[in-house]
């Protein structure tokens, strides 16, 4: 108990000592203050536990149980062995549940990183140039927000081949517009600050002045709204999958499962939105994560 | 030290031209201490800027320390001429250490020693070691101002420019900085340039003064010649009538036109 | 003072709850106003604003407002909600602020802004409204009024838009004016306008100031009594043409740091803080 007050202290304390004792006791705070949302929390819980999930599967059940087919035992409802009931190929859902996990958030892990540093290599130098480099890449980016998300995957799909490594390449370039956007509004908004002259009138090189002052300011916005877009990612690769073009069967997708659920959707309901629920639930966590963490971004910075 | 030559700054262009200096000639020499002072959009923040090699569309010669200095100042140059800002608040960055703040200039002018360095500039201005890592949030108005002081000084620059420097300050801690400023610049033998729009703090710590309205230096006098009241122009004498204080049978209400 | 005082207040105390702890930023102040001007003044948190916010109900939630007394007129402020002091504000109080660039609405043009006061306050119909908004930009000493009111705030300077919100918080006539930092956004030549016609308009009415500076000689200067406060107390009391003869070590250690034209010194002496000021009874 005195332990953790004495971290508690450690991390709290007015005069820090060391720039890891600075940057924790900041985290700490904001730490302090997230936690003070419920919401926010809950949508925490629902992240940690899709992660859980994710990397308990193989754990919990053998891989290959996700695509065992036991035919005698179809569309089954819930029972003792299958605690979701089993799906039009005698699979389990539960097992199939925890294995999409796997897919879902390795799609939007690998979206994410590829969306936030192209969104901030093409925003932060239009923002901070300006002039006709601002005006080229606001253009480029215009044009690639002009596609509708999925129609550019099923273009992608058409051209490549379905797959999920096809479908994460579809969605990051549908999604990363809006990101070099965001972070041209922040560095406009930051361009002019004295801080900024200041390091100008230090002799810093522009790459520094970006690298070192303004990345720091404009990657909280971007990862806020990397959050709140996590639903719409979410979704998109279960839209994809759904029509047959993320992960192939019989990977167990939960948008592949949905759909594969459809023409038993009356009277073994469970196989489409069970899957479906896990959707919601998974997107409705990230929007409720995404929110506390601009609540607090908002708090600091006014 | 400090040779401005016809400098002109302006925005804009056609009807909608700013002109925020005009022609603005004016020369301090080495070890003094020179007063800029005027009105908001009188242009005297403009021209300290145009010294420190913030505007690069500033037209007209600057000559710093015998060097002209061209549109786009080489790291050399700029260690020779250092600002502190008026907002204690907008010229720290927000998500650094004191300890990052003053670190990255001898980062970028490779000075070595950084520790030492840091740590020596931070007992220069009165602030110790607890103050070393915290965060700007962390810090009063009067600190903040202590740090981007030795952020200026940290590069042994030859010309210290202040944009004033205190006016965002409450009184008491005005009177700190401005005696750490005097007690600075005395040590560090450095040229000063200020700018303020309050006559008393500037003829506290400079000698020589020129005031500015529209863009244009209107008079240049002395601050002893300010105080006795000796001015010949008269925006100088209707500024130093303002500065004596409210005067409420005197005040005689004039209509505004805009 | 003969008659009832307008603003009554007795022990007043404004805390914010925090993470780390509880911070008070008023502690106990009492002060009564009549028709007459008081200055407030004192340095960043001293409490002077808080104190100005609390008497007009805007210190937000999780602030809390305590008083033994709290009275303008016959009204006990204590007892208003959020609706009894919509009633309040405006008619009987009123307070103008800093920065008129950013206690204007920038969308809707500065007449439109006054005339929408007065339509609150009087249920009147838009031609009265509009008369009476163009008569007060006239009391304020705008040449042209039918001009300025089609302005919008960004098409005035700093003077001008002070005017319009003295126009604007003066409209439905209120008793008392609290002046928070009014002309700490101006420039000097300017300011001493925006005083005069506060001054001109006070007297006028009969009505009582609080006047809310950083400023000592400009608060001495203008106003009848002056109130120094530190730390959330008052440490001082006294008439503001007898200020120079003040006795607490904070309002003495002030005015010798203040630089001044006619004088220079070497060093100016430095206000050394006893933590003992901010402990006294006020």
């Amino acid at each position: 108990m005195t332990d953790t007050v004495a971290w508690r202290g450690w991390l709290l304390d007015p005069a820090p000592a060391s720039r890891r004792q600075a940057r924790l006791g900041r985290w700490y705070r904001a730490w302090m203050a997230f936690r003070r949302n419920g919401l926010a929390m809950t949508g925490l819980g629902v992240v940690l536990a899709r992660v859980f999930m994710a990397l308990v599967a193989p754990l919990v059940a053998d891989p290959g149980t996700a695509n065992l087919q036991v035919l005698e035992d179809r569309l089954q409802p819930w029972s003792a062995a299958h605690w979701f009931g089993t799906d039009e190929l005698g699979r389990d859902i539960l097992v199939r549940l925890l294995f999409g996990a796997r897919i879902t958030l390795t799609i939007v892990a690998l979206v994410s990183l590829i969306v936030v540093p192209v969104g901030l290599g093409i925003g932060l130098p239009a923002g901070y140039f300006g002039g006709w480099i601002d005006a080229v890449l606001m253009r480029i980016t215009d044009i690639f927000l002009s596609f509708p998300r999925l129609v550019l995957a099923l273009a992608f799909a058409a051209a490549l081949g379905p797959g999920i490594e096809n479908a994460v390449i579809a969605i990051s370039l549908t999604t990363w517009p809006p990101y070099a956007r965001l972070a041209r509004a922040e560095t406009l908004t930051r361009r002019r600050a004295e801080f900024i002259e200041a390091a100008e009138l230090q002799g810093a090189s522009h790459l520094r002045i970006i690298l070192t002052q303004i990345v720091p300011l404009c990657l909280p916005s971007v990862i806020i709204r990397l959050t709140l877009d996590m639903a719409g990612i979410i979704l998109t690769a279960a839209g994809l999958g759904f029509l047959g073009l993320g992960a192939q069967p019989p990977a167990a997708e939960w948008g592949a499962m949905v759909s594969s659920g459809r023409q038993v959707l009356l009277d073994q309901w469970w196989v489409s939105t069970i899957p479906g629920v896990a959707i919601f639930v998974t997107s409705l966590g990230f929007n409720l994560l995404g929110d506390g963490l601009r609540d607090v971004a908002d708090s600091r910075s006014a | 030290m400090i040779s401005l030559d016809n400098v002109s700054v302006s925005y804009g262009s056609g009807a909608r031209q700013i002109n925020a200096v005009r022609d603005v000639s004016l020369s301090v020499s080495e070890g003094e201490a020179f007063g800029l002072v005027g009105e908001s959009g009188s242009g005297k923040s403009t021209v300290l800027r145009a010294i420190a090699g913030l505007i690069p569309h500033a037209r007209g010669r600057v000559v710093l320390n015998g060097q002209e200095m061209q549109k786009h100042r080489t790291k050399a140059e700029r260690k020779t001429v250092q600002m502190v800002f008026q907002d204690p608040y907008g010229s720290l960055h927000p998500n650094q250490t004191v300890d990052q703040t003053l670190s990255m200039p001898v980062a970028i002018h490779g000075l070595g020693n950084p520790d030492r360095r840091v740590a020596a500039a931070l007992r220069e201005v009165g602030l110790g070691r607890e103050h070393r890592y915290r965060y700007p949030h962390q810090l009063s108005g009067g600190q903040r101002q202590r740090v981007a002081i030795a952020r200026a000084l940290i590069l042994e620059p030859r010309i210290l420019l202040l944009d004033e420097p205190t006016s965002a300050l409450d009184v008491s801690v005005q009177a700190e900085i401005l005696t750490l400023l005097a007690r600075l610049r005395r040590d560090h033998r450095l040229t000063a340039l200020m700018v303020s729009h309050d006559l008393a703090v500037i003829a506290h710590l400079c000698e020589r003064i020129a005031v500015m309205a529209h863009g244009a230096v209107i008079e240049t006098t002395t601050a002893d010649a300010l105080a006795s009241g000796k001015v010949t122009h008269a925006y100088t004498r209707q500024l130093l009538r303002s500065n004596r204080g409210f005067d409420r049978s005197g005040a005689e209400i004039v209509d505004v036109v805009s | 003072m003969s008659e009832a005082p307008l603003l009554k207040v007795r022990n007043l105390r404004v805390t914010y709850p925090g993470d780390e702890g509880d911070f008070v930023a008023v502690r106990g102040i009492s002060f009564a106003l009549g028709r007459e001007r008081l200055g407030i003044v004192g340095e960043s948190g001293s409490g002077k604003s808080t104190t100005g916010r609390a008497i007009m109900g805007l210190v937000g939630e999780p602030g809390r407002v305590e008083a033994d007394e709290m009275r303008l007129g016959e009204t006990d402020l204590l007892r208003l909600d959020e609706r009894g002091f919509r009633g309040l504000r405006g008619k009987r109080v009123a307070m103008i602020l800093q920065d008129p660039k950013y206690s204007l609405d920038p969308v809707m043009t500065v007449g439109h802004q006054i005339a929408e006061t007065h339509r609150c306050h009087f249920q009147s119909n838009a031609k009265v409204a509009r008369a009476a908004a163009l008569e007060m930009l006239a009391a304020v000493h705008i040449r042209d009024p039918e001009r300025v009111y089609a302005l919008y705030p960004h098409q005035v300077s700093g003077g001008m838009g002070q005017r319009v919100m003295i126009a604007m918080m003066l409209i439905a006539g209120p008793d008392l004016l609290i002046a928070d930092e009014p002309t700490s956004a101006l420039d000097v030549t300017v300011q001493h306008q925006v005083l005069a016609i506060m001054d001109d308009l006070v007297r006028r009415r009969g009505m009582g100031l609080i006047l809310i500076s950083h400023n000592l000689h400009l608060v001495s200067a203008f106003c009848d009594r002056v109130l120094v406060m530190y730390a959330g107390r008052v440490v001082e009391t006294c008439a503001a043409s007898r200020l120079a003869e003040a006795r607490h070590p904070y309002t003495r250690g002030l005015l010798a740091s203040l630089p001044e034209l006619g004088r220079r010194r070497t060093e100016l002496p430095q206000l050394q803080r006893d933590p003992a000021w901010a402990m006294e009874a006020s």
